[in-house]
């Protein structure tokens, strides 16, 4: 039962072959025995199951809505009204959110069961779930023949982990620069960022607001469909959510890829790479072609810079987000402060990790006078080439196939030491967040050693269709059935 | 461009982090290794080129000037962490 996907249980509970209750009671069980992946950082098993005993008298009635019972992880970014919600910093202590974020209130009002809340880089700012003041979650996969814990990647990592794990049925994220695809194709599992605008982005705790975007992390792409069609809204609270009424996704699946054109850019063929990850993206577009696809080649000229541009536009909004966390309305308050300057340094100081001050810094740094110009400026041109590349790209194809990430899981510690290293994580990622489009990854093979590996979907902006139907041609070609090996239940 | 010690510590005071003074060398080393990588952004050439200002695909919304919400400052006061009433706790601000 624990093993269903979302699609599944959905089904099972409306015909009646289970209940909510007894779904709900043995993922919290799972959950439990889970505790050394560190996935969740607040589980929540009472309210998971007065919200399923709830589901279960909808359903009897036969009502219900689109998500009636099922059981999900929510990162902890996402603010949950009397439920603690820390962005993996200890800056926020334990703030209890007096308000529910749009997302996560859709997904109630569709019928969901809150599990709990998952481990997160801290405020978003990571590729390896290292950087969390709650300590780092181990990746269920292990190379063959090695007991060394791997990064479940980041930021979303504990909701990667917990879905790969089976400790939910399905968890949302959210993506800045890679965070919800990274860790969903290193953990093996389905991830969607979706295009800017099409989430609500209210009462999720900010990073970088012109990048930011929740999605959802899932086993299967059709899931992704699913979960996605209750997260996405128009929300007035929101000014950067569309007007753009939410299609239904699932049926969108339909038609296959027959005529589909879909472009290849010869600039992710990064020198370096691992050659195992030039392969699958091989695969995938004769996987494709196969299914009736025309494969274009284009080009994506300003590739390169998109990092740099990402490591100057992300810390400097954030530098400006981050300025209310002051030690004085909510969360972490330094003791023994001389003044009320004193009280800010001291308690941003103690309240928040290495990474995010680092970030902060850049971001004070850039956004300077006498610096403006020359850096955050220079990065919004930057910017515009580069969502340019893909209006370009788009006249002479549909979708585009890019390996999601530059390799498999690392181990834990293999590359805090290097932050250039680290961001290098999301090569492959965050050149859609800057442009704004939507991106899925899917899980497409597994390495030598036995770790997964994800390709990745680009789309035109809010044609997430196309994109989670591509995404079910890959899956469907690549039958991707690898699960990893339970070693962590207690 | 090059960040030294003494401009760590100013832009650590304009992010009000307060930063110890063993930690300035170290923190300009690593943040110059970020600079030097972003400095192939200097490669291309810009001019004429428009800054990216809006990543959503439409007109910045109206919204209707009322009040909506509110009201609710005791809620509010529950994650403080020093409070008299209604009232945020700081240390004395003006002498």
């Amino acid at each position: 039962m624990t093993a269903f996907t979302l699609a599944e249980a959905r089904d099972a509970l409306k015909a009646k072959k289970i209940s909510s209750q007894e779904l709900t009671a043995a993922l919290v069980k799972v959950v439990e025995a889970a505790r050394p992946l560190n996935a969740y950082v607040t589980e929540t098993p009472e309210k998971a199951l007065a919200m399923a005993k709830a589901s279960d008298a909808r359903l009897a009635k036969g009502e219900g809505g689109a998500l009636e019972g099922l059981p999900l992880a929510i990162k902890d970014l996402f603010c949950t009204k009397g439920v603690r919600t820390t962005a993996g910093s200890k800056i926020l202590g334990n703030f209890v959110p007096p308000y529910e974020s749009t997302v996560t209130q859709n997904l109630w009002n569709a019928g969901a069961v809150m599990l709990g809340k998952t481990n997160m880089d801290e405020f978003a700012m990571g590729s390896s779930n290292e950087t969390s003041t709650h300590g780092p979650v181990f990746n269920p996969w292990r190379a063959r023949n090695s007991n060394t814990n791997l990064v479940p990647g980041g930021s979303s990592g504990g909701s990667s982990a917990a879905v790969a794990a089976g400790l939910c049925l399905a968890a949302t994220g959210t993506d800045t620069g890679g965070s919800i695809r990274q860790p969903a194709a290193v953990t093996g599992i389905v991830g969607l960022k979706p295009t800017y605008g099409r989430c609500s982005r209210w009462g999720i705790v900010a990073f970088a607001s012109s990048l930011d975007q929740a999605g959802p992390m899932t086993q299967t792409v059709r899931d992704a469909a699913i979960l996605l069609k209750s997260m996405a809204s128009v929300d007035p609270k929101d000014s950067t959510s569309v007007d753009l009424p939410v299609p239904d996704y699932e049926k969108q699946l339909e038609g296959g890829v027959k005529g589909l054109k879909v472009g290849i850019p010869r600039e992710y063929r990064m020198d370096g790479a691992p050659p195992e990850i030039a392969a699958l993206w091989d695969k995938g577009a004769e996987w494709l072609k196969a299914q009736g696809a025309e494969i274009i080649e284009i080009s994506l000229p300003h590739t390169k810079y998109a990092l740099p541009t990402y490591y100057i536009v992300a810390p400097a909004e954030a530098s400006s987000n981050l300025a209310r966390y002051d030690g004085v309305r909510f969360g972490y308050r330094a003791k023994g402060a001389r003044d009320i300057t004193d009280l800010y340094e001291k308690s941003r100081a103690e309240g928040f990790g290495p990474e995010v001050q680092r970030r902060i810094l850049i971001g004070t740094y850039v956004l300077s006078a006498g610096y403006y110009d020359a850096y955050y400026a220079r990065a919004q041109k930057l910017r515009t080439l580069i969502a340019r590349d893909f209006t370009e790209a788009y006249k002479k194809c549909d979708v585009i196939l890019t390996p999601a990430t530059p390799g498999p899981a690392f181990a834990v510690g293999d590359k805090s030491d290097d932050p250039v290293a680290m961001y290098l994580n999301d090569v492959f990622t965050v050149t859609v967040n800057l442009a704004g489009l939507p991106g899925l990854a899917v899980p497409a093979g597994l390495t030598a050693n036995g770790l997964p590996l994800g390709l990745q979907l680009i789309g035109k902006a809010f044609d997430e269709g196309t994109v989670l139907r591509a995404g079910l041609a890959i899956e469907q070609a690549a039958n991707f059935t690898h699960k990893p090996e339970n070693w962590w239940a207690t | 461009m090059s960040v030294d010690k003494d401009t760590v510590r100013r832009i650590a005071g304009l992010a009000r982090l307060a930063v110890p003074a063993e930690k300035l060398e170290p923190l300009a080393g690593e943040l110059n290794g970020i600079f030097n990588w972003v400095e192939m952004l200097n490669e291309v050439d810009v001019e004429g080129v428009p800054a990216m200002t809006s990543v959503a695909a439409q007109k910045p919304k109206w919204r209707a000037d009322v009040v909506s919400d509110g009201g609710e400052a005791s809620a509010l006061m529950q994650n403080a962490p020093e409070h008299e009433g209604t009232f945020f706790v700081v240390p004395k601000v003006v002498e």
